[in-house]
């Protein structure tokens, strides 16, 4: 029991002796002692969260450390699978983050600023499921967004577009904690308290009417800082203009406590809620998905990609919280408990190939300089083991076996296909689009990962800086490594999470299904089953594998094999520049999706000066804007803009005017209060 | 269940689509080539391609790496998996609890990934262009065919191939319910489109820029391009068989008979030239269609397979 309160003491600890260190050392020694105390930040928290998923809980209030109110913290095994989670990525990503850093000058992640921000940082992350009480949750909150939103800007000094992405980031992730004030600070009134346990006891009390208006305003600030649309527009910025470390933990550890949140809220302290916000939910979720892969199809910058991979990923979760939700309304919990098992589930996969896909797209950066796939390629001659890594997490993302995500996509899958037991039309309905939208992002996740590995790292180098490269630093390579383990246990036994799991999903009040366990993959519900044993799987594939290579050299004649020249039909050995590019492999989809992608183009002809009809130069451009960006973020800040200029004339500089406003604004106020008393 | 059947049935279906796959496409072409009036090659043609391929020296072009080296292996090794699981011959194999519709349908996506890194590893334009034309094909079909298993699935109860295939054979009203013969049609297109066949993609064009899965292929030769060969043979048999083993259960061995597997066997060959026959003759009168017009043809299988679901929602009378 005493565990996890010692942990968390120590993490916190070594987090503020990070942030001294971080802020006193010279640049030689910082980012090493920084990394270490990082890593011991991420470790002692992933310690709590696994005994807390072990089946641990502790709760305390602290009155004296937060004013008025005091600090409430509680551990139960939700909370404890994110922190499992954070911490854990947290402990790799700091690995790696040492390599990255050092070497490279004091500035960038390795500036004083930057790497005393570093283990706050990283203490929010695991801490923020800690809190239990509205208020230490969004002081948890706001710290982790301000920590994130520094290390965001480590890097302004370089390029003009971080500034702009550190806007775009902060904007919205206030907007983001506007919402969330708003919705739990309703909440908190209504159901009188403020602590997590006041208002699960209060939540049945509280109109139906002002629940919906909670769930929305908490929800949308979620789904936010998961990355789903339309709130996504951070993502795609801040993600590929933060250092490479700073990347991997926002996208793989930050955003998961978006669904934690919507968890949280939606399904434990709100006790669930009627159908309409589930479907709400899962239609941001589908859209998210779908959206999220066909920008990443579309995109040519690899942290871009990966970006919007992210609000994928979440999507798929926010599929699976959603259809939860919506079965726990219809009163169908075991399968809603599945359901929520194969999103948490999804969310531990995803975490582990995102960080990896991460930190292997900032070892090509360092290696390279560059991150736009048309002039990468050719890198698994010069950096193997990243490429390898990078193959092995994009296996996971792209949901094939034997990878780790296709273990949770395939749980999601079964606990859809098998909802249509519930009854509704509403249900019979959106299942199988769900499917359908799941089933297509998958496909187009396997479009976009093959073009981020055989564009980035195979054929030959498309630039002189690609043809460089060296091999990222052991360290970095280390750091990849923990997080390589971490995939492949995942695809292998999953079965080790198995209990954690079925703990996380009876925290919040859903029966456990020990859906997950031992060797393999198990669905047995009422009337429904289903199995998958990915080692069985691995094993037959390794045997298959071994016997199809062997087949040639059994009955072929001539086994060294002969180096030639490339055939290419014919047309001799091409260049690089003939091989195709990332932006021409993308453009099949594109134009699939011509509608819902909206590209700009433009073409540009000049003729000779003599004649018209010779033409001197042609110029052609292309660009795969986001669109929700487009129709939706433009005319806001527009009327935005508008409303501020038109705001102007308001203040003339008469001091008459000033006097007149105060005196309406008083006699407002004063009729506003006879009224309403 | 007797696991020596069991273990039989197993192998026989992996043999069985090793080794037949080659004579299956020889039968088709040569179908076709009587349907168009030529003498044909025989049956046996594709086997003596193979060996033929097998007796040359491995080739690699320079420039190329591991993944273009591994792709066919693990082509095959993919298909050769998915073989093992689908119930071609009977639905009572030591391996039937693992054998999940949605998993063979990833082991096959995961065949069609590996051979597409491999066009993109040459890095050729012919290369690239395959492998961004398989993909995107690839990524349209996957809904189809994942709507497809849903819709199959509902009657059953599960996705496991084996109790969807003894279900169906037990209660034959399911497959000529709307919901099977709408799955069944949506199914069929996305075979077609998987195993690259027209009106997707043409398999015996020489016309580069209208190759799919042949633009992927160009740079392998001898003992690779044998294998890469063999493993669509293989795609287009398993699928076939697929196809069969859902929505023409009858004949394969639901006990442990060794009587019931020979006629299982004799069965699932015959069944496996008549789908043959029919799509080489359909080929012969269909033109392969546009690449960009292939999606409207993958939205219309898309749609038939939604219907599908709800079809077999609204019929099976949950509501």
């Amino acid at each position: 029991m005493s565990v996890i309160p010692a942990a968390l003491a120590t993490a916190t600890a070594m987090a503020g002796a990070g942030a001294v260190a971080g802020f006193v050392l010279p640049y030689r020694l910082r980012v090493p002692v920084v990394g270490v105390l990082t890593a011991g930040v991420g470790a002692a928290g992933g310690t709590a969260g696994l005994a807390a998923t072990g089946g641990s809980r502790w709760a305390a209030g602290l009155p004296g450390l937060l004013p008025l109110a005091g600090a409430h913290v509680a551990v139960d095994a939700l909370a404890g699978l994110f922190m499992a989670v954070a911490g854990a990525v947290v402990v790799a990503v700091a690995v790696y983050g040492i390599g990255y850093a050092a070497g490279h000058g004091s500035h960038g992640l390795g500036s004083r600023t930057a790497q005393a921000v570093l283990p706050p940082f990283a203490l929010t992350l695991v801490l923020v499921p800690v809190a239990a009480s509205v208020s230490t949750f969004l002081v948890l909150w706001e710290l982790m967004a301000l920590a994130s939103l520094l290390l965001v800007l480590a890097e302004h000094r370089e390029r003009a577009s971080v500034r702009q992405a550190g806007v775009w980031y902060a904007v919205m992730t206030h907007l983001g904690l506007v919402l969330l004030l708003a919705g739990l600070a309703l909440f908190a009134a209504k159901a009188g308290g403020e602590t997590f346990a006041a208002l699960r006891a209060g939540a049945p009390t509280v109109s139906p009417t002002v629940r919906g208006l909670v769930f929305v305003l908490v929800g949308l600030a979620f789904t936010s800082k998961a990355g789903a649309v339309p709130l996504h527009a951070w993502l795609p910025r801040a993600h590929p203009e933060a250092p490479s470390p700073v990347s991997a933990l926002m996208s793989a550890a930050m955003v998961n406590l978006g669904v934690y949140g919507i968890v949280r809220t939606g399904i434990d302290l709100l006790g669930g809620g009627p159908a309409w916000w589930w479907l709400g939910l899962m239609a941001v979720g589908g859209a998210s998905a779908v959206y999220g892969i066909l920008q990443a199809a579309m995109a040519s910058d690899l942290k871009r990609l990966l970006a919007y991979s992210t609000s994928e990923n979440m999507g798929l979760v926010l599929i699976g919280v959603g259809a939860s939700g919506l079965f726990t309304a219809y009163g169908n919990r075991p399968l809603a408990a599945l359901a929520l098992a194969a999103a948490l589930l999804h969310v531990v996969n995803h975490a582990a190939f995102k960080a990896l896909l991460f930190c292997a797209a900032g070892s090509v950066l360092r290696a390279t300089g560059l991150l736009d796939l048309d002039r990468l390629g050719g890198l698994r001659s010069r950096m193997p083991a990243t490429a390898g890594l990078f193959a092995l997490a994009a296996l996971g993302a792209v949901a094939l076996p034997p990878g780790n995500g296709f273990i949770s996509e395939w749980l999601l899958l079964q606990s859809l296909i098998h909802g249509l037991q519930v009854p509704g039309v509403a249900v019979a309905v959106v299942l199988p689009l769900s499917v359908a939208l799941i089933a297509l992002s998958a496909g187009i996740a396997a479009a976009a990962f093959v073009k981020a590995l055989g564009v980035g790292f195979f054929a030959r180098p498309r630039s002189d800086e690609a043809a460089s490269a060296r091999e990222a630093s052991p360290l970095m390579i280390a750091g990849m490594g923990l997080l390589a383990a971490a995939c492949v246990a995942l695809a292998l036994v999953p079965g080790l999470l198995g209990d954690g799991l079925d703990r996380a999903v009876s925290a919040v009040g859903l029966p456990g299904t020990g859906a997950v366990s031992g060797g393999g993959v198990r669905v047995r519900l009422a009337d429904i089953s289903a199995s998958l044993s990915p080692l069985w799987v691995v094993a037959a594939l390794a045997a298959a594998l071994m016997v199809a290579a062997g087949l040639p050299r059994l009955y072929g004649r001539r086994r060294r094999r002969a180096n030639a020249r490339l055939w290419d039909c014919g047309g001799g050995a091409p260049t690089p520049r003939m091989a195709y590019t990332a932006t021409s492999f993308a453009e099949p989809l594109q134009r699939v999706f011509d509608d819902v992608l909206a590209p700009e183009q433009d073409l540009n002809v000049t003729p000779v000066r003599e004649s018209a009809y010779l033409v001197e130069r042609v110029r052609f451009q292309r660009r795969v804007p986001d669109r929700i960006e487009h129709r939706l973020y433009e005319p806001v800040l527009r009327g935005l803009a508008g409303a501020g200029q038109a705001a102007r004339r308001l203040a003339g500089g008469s001091v008459h005017l000033y006097l007149g406003y105060g005196f309406v604004g008083l006699v407002v106020l004063l009729l506003a209060l006879a009224v309403g008393w | 269940m007797s696991t020596a059947v069991g273990y039989a049935a197993v192998a026989g279906q992996v043999v069985l689509v090793g080794a037949g796959a080659p004579v299956v496409t020889g039968w088709m072409r040569q179908v076709r080539a009587r349907l168009e009036g030529r003498a044909g090659a025989g049956v046996l043609q594709p086997w003596r391609d193979a060996r033929k391929l097998l007796r040359k020296e491995p080739i690699t072009p320079v420039g190329t790496g591991p993944a273009f080296r591994t792709a066919p292996a693990l082509l095959v090794a993919t298909t050769a998996v998915a073989a093992a699981l689908v119930p071609l011959l009977s639905t009572d194999t030591p391996v039937s609890s693992h054998a999940d519709l949605i998993l063979v349908v990833a082991l096959i996506a995961l065949g069609t990934m590996a051979l597409a890194l491999a066009g993109l590893d040459t890095g050729t334009a012919f290369g690239g262009m395959g492998a961004s034309r398989e993909m995107t094909v690839a990524a349209l079909v996957e809904p189809t065919i994942l709507l497809s298993v849903f819709a199959l699935s509902i009657p059953a109860g599960t996705t496991n191939i084996p109790a969807i295939v003894s279900g169906a054979a037990h209660e034959p009203a399911r497959l000529a319910s709307p919901a099977g013969l709408l799955a069944t049609a949506a199914l069929a297109v996305a075979v077609l489109a998987e195993t690259g066949r027209i009106p997707v993609d043409n398999p015996s064009t020489h016309l580069e820029l209208t190759m799919i899965h042949e633009a992927m292929v160009l740079e392998y030769a001898g003992p690779d391009l044998a294998l890469v060969e063999l493993g669509a043979q293989m795609r287009l048999t398993l699928l076939l068989g697929l196809l069969s083993s859902l929505f023409v259960p009858w004949g394969i061995a639901t006990g442990s008979s060794w009587v019931a597997l020979g006629v299982a066997l004799v069965l699932f060959a015959a069944k496996i030239c008549l789908l043959g026959a029919v799509l080489a003759a359909a080929e012969v009168f269909w033109a392969k269609v546009r690449l960009f017009r292939v999606p409207e043809l993958l939205a219309g299988s898309f749609l038939l397979a939604l219907l599908a679901v709800t079809a077999s929602y609204f019929l099976s009378g949950v509501s």
